[in-house]
């Protein structure tokens, strides 16, 4: 057996195949906080719950209306989309005016009550969900066995990620939300309904999450505490990556989720920290963050 | 002129009379509330009441917002009840490893998070802390998920003894009132008005060549360390230290706490904790989670009531006839 810095090919590759598919889901993830943020000035605490209200309700689609797969990964991001349109039009636009503090207290509010209700109504156990017909099985690309799901979900994400970024950097609306963060004002004296783009913006980016939801249900179990658990994580990718730049929050989030993976290999009991050890060495060299424009 | 001075000096002096007589009130009501109340509870209520004016001393007057003060909280609970239990230390020396390591860990923590500002402070705080957590769920001296149980309260300078739970109500008791000094002390000292001047504008702070990075860092272990105190007192009241204290819910319970008291009042946290740890108490017993109750306080604290009990009674016409005056912190 083929073996590096002594340890198996297969073992190696195998946990750089789960850290891509972690980091994939940092990616998304990140990729919506800093959208968000860049417009609103809001860190959403409630990313990690929109993330599993997406897998819930993809799961609940399946388990009491028998609609699958793959028509949940349309209806779920529209769904929590539109809730998170909701919620900006009826609340959140109130704190604008304030300190950035208090939208991150009111988004933390939201993922409390959101996460305390779907663990009151399904406990806090996981639930399996079935991969879709179609994507099961595996491939043998002869170095390795590649479950062709989680092949598919690191594909998707990444067309996913690539399609936000060019939609933001080469099409007119992306050329308003850019200039809606540079200078808001000034676009709203042009005649563009800039709440309409803030409202518009917080649901992409509640429907981003709850897309990575439905793309992380047949990897991960569906539970109640799925959001909490990664959005910590990826907050520490977020301040790693800067939020400056969207393609460098999508960047950062596979190089860590990869880092994360390979770390298993070589010292698994530092697995779950590495990736606050890498923010920590990061704010030492360069406290603006990889790619942040923003100090 | 005369007549203004004397009107202004009059004015200063109202807030004293009334500022003796509430003390007096409230400290009176701490000293006979067992008679009421179960005494643990009420240990309860002071532990996190100092948590959250310790945690206030950052948020309310050097305007930063830690998520990661659980570390301090939880890691002094280890702490105590480690050495307490483990070394056989008294109860004092025991409390005291408890302040000097939440006061250590808030250097480390507080040295990286002071590196970038408002919500990215947050996040960092959040992180590290997070990591923390990590570190006690793996380390051998926290014992895992079972925690550190059954911890001995011992007796106080070899003599009180604290089993006793009046007694240990009064060590409590004290302890929190030496604390909310030490606090009233600090946000009262040119210390705590250069604080007050960072949260207020930290740029013109810097320009008036202070240095501000270390102003935090102080105010952040000093924090810290308050919280540290409040978390090795609650190992010995509950004797038993777990991983629910260093959990990122602990942090966010604490910031609701401050919220909903009144962020930037020296006593409102008090009154925010007596809130949440009676209102958990109340539902301790029903199905319905905490949880939920608690996301929908932050989120209508936040959208409606942003001054917190307190902060709504300076305010308010009575409160301002008795010549109490609050600014709003943000």
């Amino acid at each position: 057996m083929t073996m590096i810095f002594g340890i198996p090919l297969q073992a190696l590759l195998g946990q750089l195949l789960i850290g891509l598919i972690n980091g994939s889901f940092y990616a998304l993830l990140s990729l919506g906080l800093a959208i968000i943020f860049g417009l609103l000035r809001v860190i959403n605490f409630a990313h990690g719950a929109q993330y599993m209200l997406g897998a819930f309700i993809a799961w609940l689609l399946l388990s009491h209306l028998g609609i699958g797969y793959w028509p949940a990964l349309i209806l779920a991001p529209l769904i929590v989309g539109l809730i998170g349109a909701a919620i900006e039009r009826t609340m959140l636009r109130r704190l604008y005016s304030l300190d950035p503090l208090y939208g991150l207290l009111f988004t933390f509010g939201l993922a409390l009550t959101v996460e305390g209700t779907f663990r009151y109504l399904y406990g806090a156990s996981g639930q399996p969900y079935a991969t879709p017909a179609l994507l099961t099985g595996g491939a043998n690309l002869g170095f390795m066995f590649l479950p062709i799901y989680r092949g598919w979900a690191i594909a998707f994400s990444l067309f996913i990620c690539l399609g936000t970024w060019l939609m933001i950097e080469k099409t007119k609306l992306g050329a308003y939300l850019r200039a809606a963060t540079e200078n808001p004002v000034l676009v709203q004296s042009f005649g563009i309904n800039v709440p309409f783009l803030l409202t518009l913006t917080y649901g992409l980016g509640a429907a981003l999450a709850a897309l990575a939801g439905v793309l992380a249900a047949p990897i991960y179990q569906v539970s109640p505490l799925m959001g909490s658990n990664i959005i910590i994580v990826v907050f520490a990718v977020v301040v790693v990556g800067g939020m400056g730049s969207i393609m460098g929050a999508i960047v950062t989030g596979y190089l860590l989720g990869v880092a994360e993976g390979l770390t298993k290999v070589f010292y698994p009991e530092a697995s779950n920290i590495v990736i606050f050890v890498i923010m920590a060495i990061v704010l030492l060299i360069r406290p603006a963050g990889l790619f942040g424009r923003d100090a | 002129m005369t007549l203004t001075l004397e009107l202004e000096k009059q004015k200063e002096r109202t807030p004293v009379v009334v500022q003796t007589v509430f003390l007096g009130v409230g400290l009176a009501v701490l000293v006979l509330a067992p008679l009421f109340f179960y005494p643990v509870f009420l240990m309860k209520l002071l532990c996190f009441a100092l948590f959250a004016c310790a945690f206030n001393l950052l948020l309310g007057y050097t305007g930063l917002l830690s998520f990661g003060h659980a570390a301090f909280f939880g890691g002094a609970a280890y702490f105590t009840a480690h050495t307490v239990k483990e070394w056989g230390l008294p109860p004092e020396l025991g409390i005291l490893a408890g302040v000097v390591g939440a006061a250590f860990l808030g250097a480390i923590i507080g040295f990286f998070a002071i590196r970038r500002q408002g919500i990215y402070f947050a996040m960092i705080t959040l992180a590290l802390a997070q990591m923390f957590y990590f570190f006690c769920l793996q380390a051998e001296f926290t014992r895992g998920e079972d925690g550190i149980q059954s911890v001995p309260r011992g007796h106080l300078f070899g003599v009180i003894d604290l089993s006793q739970s009046t007694n240990m109500y009064y060590f409590v008791l004290a302890v929190f009132v030496i604390g909310i000094i030490i606090i009233w002390r600090i946000i009262n000292s040119p210390f705590g008005m250069i604080l007050k001047s960072i949260r207020e504008n930290e740029t013109r702070a810097i320009s008036l060549g202070y240095s501000v990075r270390n102003y935090k860092l102080a105010a952040f272990v000093m924090s810290a360390t308050l919280t540290g105190l409040a978390g090795g007192l609650k190992a010995l009241v509950f004797q038993f230290a777990t991983l629910t204290d260093v959990g990122w819910q602990m942090s966010g319970e604490v910031i609701l706490m401050t919220l909903l008291g009144g962020i930037g009042t020296l006593i409102g946290p008090l009154f925010g904790a007596a809130l949440v740890v009676t209102l958990q108490n109340y539902l301790a017993t029903s199905e319905f989670p905490v949880t939920i109750i608690t996301g929908v306080v932050f989120m209508v604290c936040v959208l409606l009531f942003r001054r917190g009990i307190v902060g709504e009674f300076y305010n308010s016409r009575l409160g301002r006839k008795l010549g109490f005056e609050h600014r709003h912190s943000h």
